[in-house]
């Protein structure tokens, strides 16, 4: 699949287009096909989304998955830091990103 | 230490309100990313993996209380509750707002802090020895000259748009506590024949993908005209430098390519020229900015012995203070690599207890070396005992400057955008495979850096051992080196081959440990061994 992601312009923080608009949770993250440069024009035009670009992404059991580490770990967080995590809670989530 | 006037705090002042200006334009889209991306680096701000990183610009290392307390106060109120210390002697911040950055530059400023010569291909925040001022073995104190080439290089018009970035280093002795030689300029404070102060060039340093030692250029320019010079240095590279290929355009590549006595000539002509100009600093300028570094409050006649009773505290004394030019007074070296930590990073509090410890115990003045630690660079010795205690409680107290554990290492994937492999889980890996105390004294000095991607801000190529962190086919991989030095012995480390796993590498380190245990001779560093027996040995025993 292919998925979308960015940063928030204010707060800097990582974001998934889920479809309707940009959330925190890469498992919100839909398959855009063809629709990517349409779609990243018009979010970073008015100004939702900043620095975005389109990835290759799977989805099996534990969500959607990022092709790339870089994006795996965009998508949880620091893996050395797993309190700063989307997943805190999580001890395996680190290992799932490598 | 340096104090500002009225121009320095108007500069500053004035570049917050500049940079609130534009941060509006781009949140109102007024300015689009690509313009405003230039000016957001110009005041240290970055977009990295997981939000903007802002890194705060500390001039040749050296800060005060007041400052040390504010950069605490900020990792609580702007980020979540910790900082970074870098390998240039700056902090940065991983989780900051873009709305929040002219406040957080406002709340610098009146500190007399900024990030400006943080980014951009400008010349960067000078660095210095981090024991300046105190060291016992310096000639003088090199931040007056660091300083004065502070001001020169700051908004410079000249030298704002560089064909790459520009790093200055100035130290004073011949303990290089700084890489002097690894950076674009290296300027090492000199007394020549007649016993005039003045300073010594070497150009062309560097690390990332192509590392160099710079080349001496100058024996000896006479102190005043030291700035003069260094224009000369910059204005050469400036209008050589290689401008269509970025990997190409550092100045070690212009000196490279043309040769270290071509360039000595150029600049050479370029240095007579601007003699005729007159445009010296005037020795009453030098000596107002020196007399801000003159004497801190050293006290004569101080009590110049250390009750070693308690041991735990002795193996500290030992490993993480150095003498201080004060009788009485020792240079106390704060480890921010404990077992499994991650280096470089310390908590809000943390870092308040340090500015509390410098104000209590060390004339209100800190220091932020090279290698991630934080210096008291004035401690009475009959103070060390309660420091020590202060700090061990806090989770400060490590014993182990210098020794295989006090890894450089740069922020890597978890957190960078340059980054092709991940630096901080590794470095903890090593430091708990070798967390017995015993062990890593008995293993002796051994410099361990470790650079997540090919622009080696974590000094790999200087690692008595180095560590690079590569991508191969979208798995970590880490190759291995041995070798290098950023020391007055410096050299560059040779790889030993093939790369490793992450858990792969940790093993082979421990592998080549094992041969230096075997094969040092008496007093030898694992350096000093490796120079000797060559890399066969240690290839044999990690690939064989």
């Amino acid at each position: 699949m292919k998925i979308l992601t960015g940063n928030d312009l204010a707060s800097g923080d990582v974001v998934w287009w889920d479809g309707k608009g940009w959330s925190r949770d890469v498992n919100d993250a839909v398959d855009v096909g063809d629709a990517a440069d349409a779609i990243l024009a018009a979010e970073e035009a008015a100004l939702r989304v900043n620095v975005s670009y389109a990835i290759a992404a799977t989805r099996d059991q534990h969500g959607v998955r990022p092709a790339h580490i870089k994006d795996r770990i965009r998508a949880l967080g620091p893996t050395v830091r797993l309190d700063l995590t989307l997943k805190p809670g999580d001890t395996g989530a680190a290992n799932r990103v490598i | 230490m340096y104090q500002y006037d009225q121009y320095d705090q108007a500069m500053v002042d004035a570049r917050v309100d500049e940079f609130r200006g534009q941060v509006l334009r781009r949140l109102s889209g007024e300015l689009t990313e690509d313009q405003f991306k230039p000016l957001r680096l110009k005041n240290g701000l970055y977009l990295q993996l997981h939000a903007y990183m802002l890194r705060v610009a500390i001039p040749y290392g050296t800060l005060n209380g007041r400052q040390m307390r504010l950069l605490g106060d900020i990792a609580d109120k702007y980020d979540r509750g910790y900082g970074h210390f870098t390998t240039r002697q700056n902090i940065q911040y991983n989780w900051i707002k873009l709305d929040d950055t002219p406040d957080i530059l406002a709340e610098l400023a009146t500190v007399e802090m900024h990030a400006i010569q943080t980014s951009g291909n400008c010349i960067r925040n000078i660095s210095s020895d981090h024991m300046a001022g105190a060291a016992a073995d310096e000639l003088v104190d090199p931040r007056p000259y660091a300083e004065l080439l502070r001001q020169w290089s700051t908004f410079h018009p000249e030298f704002d748009y560089l064909p790459r970035k520009f790093k200055i280093a100035v130290i004073a002795s011949d303990t290089d506590r700084a890489a002097m030689r690894l950076h674009d300029i290296g300027i090492q404070i000199v007394k020549n024949d007649a016993g005039e102060i003045g300073a010594k060039f070497h150009v062309g340093g560097g690390m990332g993908r192509t590392p160099m030692i710079g080349p001496m250029i100058r024996e000896f320019v006479p102190a005043l005209q030291m700035v003069s010079y260094a224009e000369a240095c910059l204005r050469v590279y400036n209008r050589y430098g290689r401008r269509d290929n970025k990997y190409k355009a550092r100045i070690k590549i212009l000196v490279h390519e043309i040769g270290a006595d071509e360039y000595r000539r150029q600049v050479e002509e370029e240095f007579a020229h601007i003699l005729t100009l007159g445009l010296e600093p005037p020795q009453a300028e030098f000596d107002r900015i020196a007399a801000f570094f003159a004497d801190p409050g050293l006290e004569s006649g101080v009590l110049d012995k250390v009750d070693r009773s308690d041991p735990d505290f002795a193996l500290w004394l030992d490993q993480n203070t150095a003498p201080h030019k004060q009788p009485g007074y020792a240079v106390v070296v704060i480890s921010l690599k404990p077992t499994g930590g991650i280096p470089g990073d310390a908590t809000a509090d943390q870092i308040r207890l340090m500015a509390e410890l410098s104000t209590a115990y060390s004339l209100d003045e800190l220091r932020v070396t090279h290698t991630q630690n934080i210096v008291l660079p004035h401690v009475k010795k009959a103070d060390l005992y309660t420091v020590w205690q202060k700090l061990d409680a806090a989770g400060l107290g490590s014993a182990n400057l210098d020794l295989i554990s006090d890894i450089i290492a740069c922020p890597g994937l978890d957190y960078c955008s340059l980054a092709n492999a991940r630096s901080i889980p590794l470095a903890q890996k090593i430091s708990q495979r070798f967390a017995d105390m015993d062990r890593q004294r008995d293993l002796g000095e051994l410099k361990l850096k470790i650079s997540g991607c090919i622009n080696a801000c974590g000094h790999h190529h200087a690692g008595h051992i180095g560590i690079l962190g590569v991508d191969k086919r979208g798995i970590e991989n880490f190759q291995l080196s041995f070798g290098g030095s950023e020391a007055a012995d410096t050299s560059l480390a040779d790889i030993t081959g093939p790369g490793f796993s992450e858990d792969g590498v940790v093993d082979a380190l421990e592998k080549a440990t094992n041969v230096y245990l075997a094969q040092r001779a008496e007093g030898e560093r694992f350096l000093d061994t490796y120079r000797r027996i060559g890399m066969a040995p240690f290839k044999e025993a990690i690939y064989g």
